[in-house]
């Protein structure tokens, strides 16, 4: 009687301790089932780091879209030590076409340093519908001492982009990568 | 492991000895594994942190009396607020519940003690060295200058204010929260293994006490979300020190995934704040009611189904992060799911009164007061649920006015409910009533003082955490501190009412009020060191 209260005392706990150590397993899971809800439904507006394949789809004349192009520095960067600025604030195109631009940044600093640009598309649900031929956010951007240089970038919006949206924002935050 | 031990071998040496009694000393409390002894040093921890969390939230009000900087800077402010925050949360009203549970479950369901009782032992002598260690860090800001700043960024500890930003001592309070969740969860696992396994016969678990109920769910959401927060906490460590991006959007994390992973811990986290509290409103009602719970069943699947829901409302803390519209309409329509089972409880409450013979004893006074206070809180949380309204209520004080509502005049008015019906069952005497009945008639008028007109300043705009505000504020400031001064002066009071009960007073009959239902009161006043030596027969 006694063995067998305790037996069942003891898988109880098993069970128990499974679900403590199931749970804290599922916080760390959080992380990547994050990024890949956010991914298949765009709920976040964060765009794929992928160079997107030139595909020659029709261009569709009937409506132009409108994006905006903000740029932001982390505050990791002091607007002191670094300039990161777009050439063109406002572009308008019609979907499927090719746009080039480019952000002018520049090291004010006597250190060497190395930048990160992250993207961030407002609304959210456009950011899968901006496709990236090329793009300085691809890669990490070393600059040396008061280096300043020119980062393309060629895009386009999909025309599947849905039909209520007309203007896109898509904003840049440069952070300072220089230590990892 | 004793559980068996202890059971079966207190059957067959009932006869030899008559009582265990405590051992004496005080190395007594360090050793012991008595669910009474343990019981009482959860209540008297929880009420220590009662009071000290409240002495800061006496400075609180006292730095916004007037506009302008009062007694302290807005870097000490935010510690203030952070460490109120935290230390009422884990240090009062979770141990306050705990301790409740130590003393009631095992005579609610005819047992000995608890389950597990060395782990009993462990789950609460770890709270004082973690809350040592939390508050270590507001001592060092105080009496060092170099010692830098104390936890600054608020309970939720968003990033990056807590990884970025976060002071030197983030890792104490990293630290301290992983000890606090330690202990919840060993003692959530003994209160489910104590619920499952030592039932008197005959008692099912449809027949237990609506209490043991509600703490049973609560355990259960205990052991699902605090491993969660300590895994929150664990990636700002990482963050921190290690070198990781969970939340740094420069190395790929993301911000807003922290709130995401804090609020999925943090919403059946005030769940599990409040489901005891309805389990000792649903005891009291009937005994002063004189009429048996209206709709036993309905309270359960009520208080299971609030907790299930209670895990997928989190992003309600989160609309103005910029969440799809889908997203937000989701957790608005979840959230207001909640208020079903909810009102399908207080309706319970109400038809328990309906044609009852009902006396106004303490308990029942904070009961009642309960009952419509935590349904104000209820409805100003419905408000909040509202998306576009609460693009405009958010961090305001409507939102500080909202949970202090469920949790002061909730969870807190519940515990000195709690306080009040039981302590002439355990200590043997019977409290003051002209006295209680002072208690209770200060804090209800104060604590209305203090929070309703939180309400109108969120309303008109005055933001939180925030130690100055504008000039038209002020008036409704200075009734709103005068209010905390008097709630803050009466539970001195209490003290005073708990300590004089404790050494004396008029003897309590075993059943103490006129017919209560449970096993607890077919015990002695004071009941004897071990509950039920033999199990009772419950019919």
């Amino acid at each position: 009687m006694a063995t067998t209260a305790q037996q069942k005392i003891k898988k109880q706990l098993t069970l128990m301790l499974i679900i403590v150590m199931g749970m804290f397993a599922f916080c760390f899971a959080l992380v990547p089932l994050y990024n890949v809800i956010c991914k298949v439904t765009g709920l976040n507006g964060k765009p794929t780091a992928m160079v997107a394949a030139v595909s020659e789809h029709e261009i569709d004349l009937s409506r132009t879209v409108t994006v905006e192009l903000i740029t932001t520095l982390n505050h990791s960067l002091s607007s002191s030590v670094s300039e990161f600025v777009p050439r063109n604030v406002k572009i308008k195109l019609h979907p499927g076409e090719y746009v080039k631009t480019s952000y002018w940044v520049k090291n004010l600093s006597a250190q060497k340093m190395i930048v990160q640009a992250i993207p961030s598309v407002t609304p959210g649900f456009a950011a899968q519908h901006i496709r990236k031929t090329e793009c300085f956010c691809f890669q990490h951007q070393p600059l040396a001492a008061l280096e300043g240089k020119e980062m393309p970038l060629v895009f386009t919006v999909d025309p599947a982009l849905p039909k209520n949206i007309n203007t896109v924002t898509l904003a840049y935050t440069l952070f300072d990568v220089t230590q990892s | 492991m004793d559980v068996a031990t202890s059971y079966h071998a207190s059957g067959s040496h009932a006869d030899d000895h008559h009582d265990h009694g405590p051992a004496k000393g005080l190395l007594r409390w360090v050793f012991t594994t008595n669910h009474k002894d343990i019981g009482t040093m959860y209540l008297w921890f929880s009420f220590i942190m009662f009071l000290f969390a409240g002495t800061l939230a006496m400075l609180i009000r006292a730095e916004l009396f007037k506009p302008g900087e009062q007694l302290v800077n807005p870097e000490m402010f935010n510690q203030l607020t952070t460490l109120h925050g935290l230390i009422m949360v884990f240090g009062a009203v979770m141990p306050a519940f705990v301790g409740l549970a130590n003393w009631l479950v095992p005579m609610m369901i005819g047992a000995p003690d608890m389950a597990l009782p060395r782990l009993n032992n462990w789950s609460f002598w770890i709270l004082p060295f973690a809350f040592t260690m939390l508050i270590s860090t507001f001592v060092a800001a105080i009496v060092s200058d170099t010692a830098g700043s104390a936890p600054n960024f608020g309970w939720t500890f968003y990033a990056p204010l807590s990884t970025t930003f976060g002071p030197p001592s983030t890792d104490f309070f990293i630290f301290s929260i992983h000890m606090m969740g330690i202990s919840s969860i060993l003692g959530a696992i003994n209160v489910i293994a104590t619920i499952l396994n030592l039932r008197a016969p005959g008692m099912t678990l449809m027949k237990m006490p609506i209490f043991c109920w509600s703490w049973l769910v609560t355990a259960f959401l205990l052991i699902a979300v605090m491993p969660v927060l300590a895994g929150a906490v664990t990636m700002v460590l990482f963050d921190r020190h290690f070198g990781t991006s969970f939340f740094n959007a420069g190395g790929g994390g993301d911000p807003v995934l922290f709130q995401h992973v804090f609020w999925f811990f943090g919403h059946p986290e005030v769940y599990i704040m409040i489901m005891p509290a309805f389990g000792i409103v649903s005891q009291i009602l009937p005994t002063f009611t004189r009429k048996p719970l209206f709709g036993y069943a309905s309270m359960v699947y009520a208080i299971s189904s609030i907790a299930f829901l209670s895990f997928i409302v989190w992003a309600h803390h989160m609309f103005t992060t910029g969440m799809a519209l889908v997203a937000e309409l989701f957790f608005m329509y979840a959230t207001m799911l909640i208020a079903v089972p909810t009102g399908v409880k207080v309706f319970n409450w109400v038809a328990t009164m309906f044609k009852g013979s009902l006396s106004f004893e303490t308990p029942m006074l904070f009961t009642l007061a309960f009952i419509f206070l935590f349904t104000m809180g209820g409805f100003s949380g419905l408000m909040l649920a509202i998306v576009p309204a609460d693009y405009q209520y958010q961090d305001t004080y409507f939102v500080v006015a909202h949970f202090h509502y469920v949790l002061v005049t909730g969870a807190i008015f519940s515990i000195l409910a709690a306080v009040y019906y039981w302590l002439p069952k355990w200590t043997g005497h019977m409290y003051s009533e002209v006295l209680a009945k002072t208690h209770f008639w200060l804090s209800f008028i104060s604590v209305n003082v203090l929070f309703f007109p939180m309400h109108f300043l969120g309303l008109a705009g005055m933001p939180r955490r925030i130690p100055d505000y504008a000039l038209q504020f002020a008036d409704f400031n200075r009734i709103v501190s005068v209010g905390g001064f008097v709630f803050g002066a009466s539970q001195i009071l209490f003290l005073f009412i708990v300590i004089k009960t404790i050494r004396g007073g008029k003897k309590a009959t075993d059943k103490v009020w006129e017919n209560p239902q449970g096993l607890e009161w077919t015990l002695s006043s004071p009941p004897p060191y071990h509950s039920f030596t033999t199990p009772p027969v419950v019919p």
